[in-house]
């Protein structure tokens, strides 16, 4: 057991106090007669009773939920007759890919569906009463003190123009508990619960000052501030770093533990899982296909789409990969001591910031060689592939690009080169103009590098189908494509060029791990067939692994370890790439279930 | 803070001589010049003529005519008005309080009456409301503003007779309630277009705010409906809203240009037209000059409430 605060003993029973007028008010809620139950039959509402009967070890049940979609949509329901258990003092992790509905129902518990969204049948069951279909005060009255939620984007999910202390205080004012000054030393005491450092400073602190991580405490703060008996958190460490990652996952797992607290823990990462659930349940497309303790359904699932989200998640790898037969022994780029330094603020008066964001930063790539570039947020990466197109301006050092140098070319001197570099961009739904066709996306930059419009159109057609598209795909327009879809058009849009550079931001961090799983295996392929070199910018060390001959770990602008993966992942040089890889979520289970049983 | 006012004020200044510039250059390039008035009065000779424009200066190089005006501007003297040989400072201000009185007024209806219906478009999206607001803030922004000051002249004072046809006040009254009666009409049609534009960006500014990550954590919170919009959403949509009004101030100066000369509002409207009438070019380049000031001043006085209001800024 970590440790508490001080003051303990006083809080304990503040949050006794606190739990019990919670209970009390589920219970006058349970007293009152006039709960609507819509479009249900009497059979589900005497199945339903005898659920709430002998559900004293159930915080939460749903049951044959339904919640129906608007008319036109690709579907008719969100989520079709799912049912599960959230149990008392556990952690449930809903897992799911993109469109799975696992957001949709846990806005459905909280009623915060959008209103062209409802639930159509089935129930929700909250300490034994059905809060499906509450008339929306008697909802607003539960939310934040029985069920509180955590969200993904920490960076929005705080109002920009009130104070931390403020916001915190909303959720108990809300609730008409407390007054300001009981419920002033309660912020404070919430803010140091969740380890946030210097909080009197932080109560008067505006959002925008603190990180990520930070953001993400203060929301779980405000979660917590009416000890409520369920917490669901909505993805609440994917927009975090990995080493934020981790830290913030500790987090949720302590105060569960301390407080008892029921946890409805909603991911995409089979790793998140393997870390911190008791048990899980899996959907498909609205659909529960899966449930049942996290040791069972990560050792031994039964469905198949079980088994393919967790075949495609990818592990660290800790052997390298096979390298291709060099096409040449000189190296393709080779990058010496290149420096770009931000500067922001005032531009005749006042004092100016300097950031340096790629600090003194030297390796070389040899043909037919990948090289992934990871780094935590702002650790630099993303700028040194803008600096490596030219997408920006270098303030010194190299770039020899096949033995010449290109960190000092103009634009116009640069452009005949620009074809032989070519990026593939991180998100495939702001990448492609949406009101271009496939064919125009992909012909554009060779027509305009003077290529005749009938041969691009060929190679064009040649090279859909090459990434896993129909020929077909060429007359149409991007809205038509999914996310992986789209990721292949990239990635064809790239090889138009015949490029003998790829740069790769982030390429696959936007998909599905079933999606990111095929784009790997297409950009490997790519790579054994035509010999292109590849940067490849990623925070996920995973993925790294397993399609990089070379990874350089870069931190505040710097490279603090290069290697080869068998290097980076099972015998770190640097310290920061230890931690790194030791805030992996999930690849450690079985060490790391100890590690928490011994704590 | 110190750093970004020192900032935007050498940037104004550098904007205002080259907006003095632009316009001297421009009034000189007029064809027959601040003494054409004169050459049309049969008792003026050309000899009169020629006196008037040595002692007044006008035949000597434009770029000297123009540091001589301008250093003089800089210490306070605007020059006299060639009609009556009054300080051109002096003719604005008389001016001045007519055009604040309107223009205020307009902008407090306009702000008032536009953000209300773009916070309840915006929360009441695609109701009868919301759609009868659309199509009326298109109505007044396609149909020009003397139009509607005809129109309503014509209903309101020559067939219902509520409320007068034009001037600031009536001779021999000029009490409170005279001048507010005065008012209604000219104010009422000058805020028409200003509470089209200002509803259509408040609708969108709120539905920007309300579909926002923290008024979903205020809901999850259990705040109710009223406090998220009031607290969260209205405040956050207003951000950008200053910004606009900033903007906003000196086409509230162009729009009574219209209005005041249909309602003859003795404003600064009808005081430039007039004066370009009569070739009056020292009170055109001071409106000019003040008209400019005004719009820096309104930009500047909106990026200063950004701050101070917005802690991204202030703080950041």
């Amino acid at each position: 057991m970590s440790q508490l605060p001080t003051g303990e003993c006083q809080y304990e029973r503040r949050v006794l106090d606190l739990s019990d007028r919670a209970a009390k008010s589920v219970r006058s809620l349970n007293s009152q007669q006039d709960v609507p139950m819509p479009l249900k039959g009497k059979d589900t509402l005497m199945a339903s009773s005898i659920q709430a009967a002998d559900s004293q070890d159930v915080a939460l049940s749903v049951r044959d939920l339904c919640v129906s979609l608007p008319g036109g949509m690709e579907r008719a329901f969100a989520v079709e007759n799912i049912s599960f258990d959230l149990k008392r003092g556990q952690i449930l992790c809903i897992i799911g890919e993109s469109g799975s509905g696992k957001s949709v129902t846990a806005n459905a518990i909280m009623g915060l569906l959008p209103k062209v969204i409802r639930v159509s049948s089935g129930a929700i069951h909250l300490d034994g009463r059905n809060i499906a279909g509450l008339p929306a005060d008697k909802l607003r009255g539960l939310r934040g003190r029985v069920v509180s939620m955590i969200f993904q984007d920490p960076l929005s999910a705080l109002n920009p123009l009130m104070t931390v202390g403020a916001q915190i205080d909303e959720a108990m004012a809300a609730h008409g508990v407390g007054t300001p000054k009981s419920r002033r030393s309660r912020a404070i005491e919430l803010l140091t619960e969740v380890g946030l450092p210097d909080v009197q400073l932080m109560y008067h602190q505006y959002p925008f000052r603190l990180s990520g991580g930070q953001r993400q405490r203060v929301m779980i703060a405000i979660a917590l501030a009416l000890e409520p008996a369920i917490l669901i958190a909505d993805e609440p460490t994917t927009a975090l770093d990995v080493t934020t990652q981790a830290q913030i996952l500790k987090l949720i797992r302590d105060i569960q533990r301390r407080k008892g607290m029921s946890v409805m823990f909603i991911t995409h990462d089979f790793g998140v899982v393997a870390e911190i659930a008791d048990s899980v349940v899996v959907m498909e497309k609205g659909h529960v296909v899966e449930q049942g303790s996290a040791v069972q359904v990560l050792k031994s699932p039964n469905h198949p789409y079980t088994r393919r989200l967790i075949a495609a998640v990818p592990h660290l790898t800790g052997k390298d990969r096979i390298p291709l037969e060099a096409a040449g022994k000189a190296p393709i780029l080779q990058v010496n001591g290149l420096v770009k330094t931000y500067r922001s603020g005032a531009k005749w008066f006042g004092a100016t910031r300097t950031v340096p964001a790629v600090n003194d930063v030297s390796f070389d790539l040899a043909p037919g060689r990948t090289l992934g570039v990871v780094g935590e947020s702002g650790s630099g990466k993303s700028s040194l592939g803008r600096l490596l197109i030219k997408l920006m301006d270098s303030d010194g050092g190299r770039i020899l690009f096949e033995g010449r140098d290109i960190a000092g070319l103009s634009e116009a001197g640069f452009r005949p080169l620009r074809p032989r570099i070519q990026m593939i961009f991180q998100d495939p739904f702001a990448s492609l103009n949406p009101r271009s066709t496939i064919g125009h996306i992909l012909t554009v930059g060779p027509v305009a590098h003077g290529k005749p419009y009938a041969q691009a159109r060929e190679e064009a057609r040649g090279l859909l189908s090459h990434v896993g598209l129909d020929a077909g795909a060429f007359g149409r327009y991007p809205h038509e494509f999914s996310g992986g879809q789209r990721q292949r058009i990239g990635i064809a849009r790239a090889l138009m060029f015949k490029p003998t550079l790829l740069i790769a931001d982030e390429a696959v961090s936007a998909l599905d791990v079933s999606i990111q799983a095929q784009i790997l295996k297409l950009l490997d392929q790519i790579q054994r067939e035509t010999g292109v070199s590849m940067i490849f910018i990623t925070h996920d060390l995973r993925v790294a692994s397993q399609i990089c001959d070379e990874i350089a770990v870069m931190q505040r602008g710097r490279i603090v370890e290069r290697g080869p993966p068998s290097q980076i992942f099972l015998n770190p040089k640097s310290s920061y790439t230890r931690e790194l890889v030791a805030a992996i979520p999930g690849e450690q289970p079985e060490h790391a279930r100890q590690a928490s049983a011994n704590r | 803070m110190r750093g970004f006012l020192l900032n935007r004020l050498s940037q104004s200044l550098a904007l205002l001589v080259i907006v003095s510039i632009i316009g001297f250059t421009i009034l000189s390039l007029i064809p027959g010049g601040p003494l054409s008035q004169f050459a049309r009065d049969p008792g003026m000779t050309q000899q009169d003529i020629e006196r008037l424009a040595e002692q007044l200066g006008l035949n000597r190089p434009l770029w000297i005519q123009y540091f001589d005006w301008a250093w003089r501007l800089v210490q306070g003297d605007w020059g006299r008005s060639l009609r009556d040989g009054t300080y051109v400072l002096s003719v604005i201000g008389r001016h001045l309080f007519a055009t604040f009185l309107l223009m205020g007024t307009s902008t407090v209806i306009a702000i008032a009456i536009g953000t209300w219906i773009g916070i309840r478009g915006a929360t009441h999206r695609y109701s009868l409301f919301d759609y009868l607001a659309t199509i009326g803030a298109m109505v007044a922004l396609s149909i020009p503003t003397f139009w509607f000051g005809l129109v309503g002249i014509y209903v309101f004072t020559l067939k219902l007779g509520w409320v007068p046809a034009g001037n600031m006040y009536t001779i021999g009254d000029g009490s409170v309630l005279d001048y507010l009666h005065h008012l209604i009409l000219p104010s009422v049609v000058l805020s028409l277009v200003h509470v089209a534009i200002w509803s259509r960006y408040m609708r969108t500014a709120t539905l920007d705010a309300i579909s926002q990550d923290f008024v979903k954590t205020a809901r999850a919170k259990g705040v109710s409906e009223r406090r998220i919009l009031l607290k969260h959403v209205v405040g956050n949509a207003l951000l950008p809203m200053i910004t606009l009004a900033g903007v906003q101030l000196p086409s509230i100066l162009t729009g009574a240009l219209v209005t005041e000369t249909v309602f003859t509002w003795p404003g600064m409207g009808r005081l430039f037209l007039d004066s370009l009438g009569y070739s009056d070019y020292p009170v055109v380049m001071g409106l000019l000059m003040f008209s400019a000031i005004l719009v820096i001043l309104g930009n500047l006085i909106a990026d200063i409430v950004v701050a101070i209001v917005d802690p991204r800024i202030r703080l950041g």
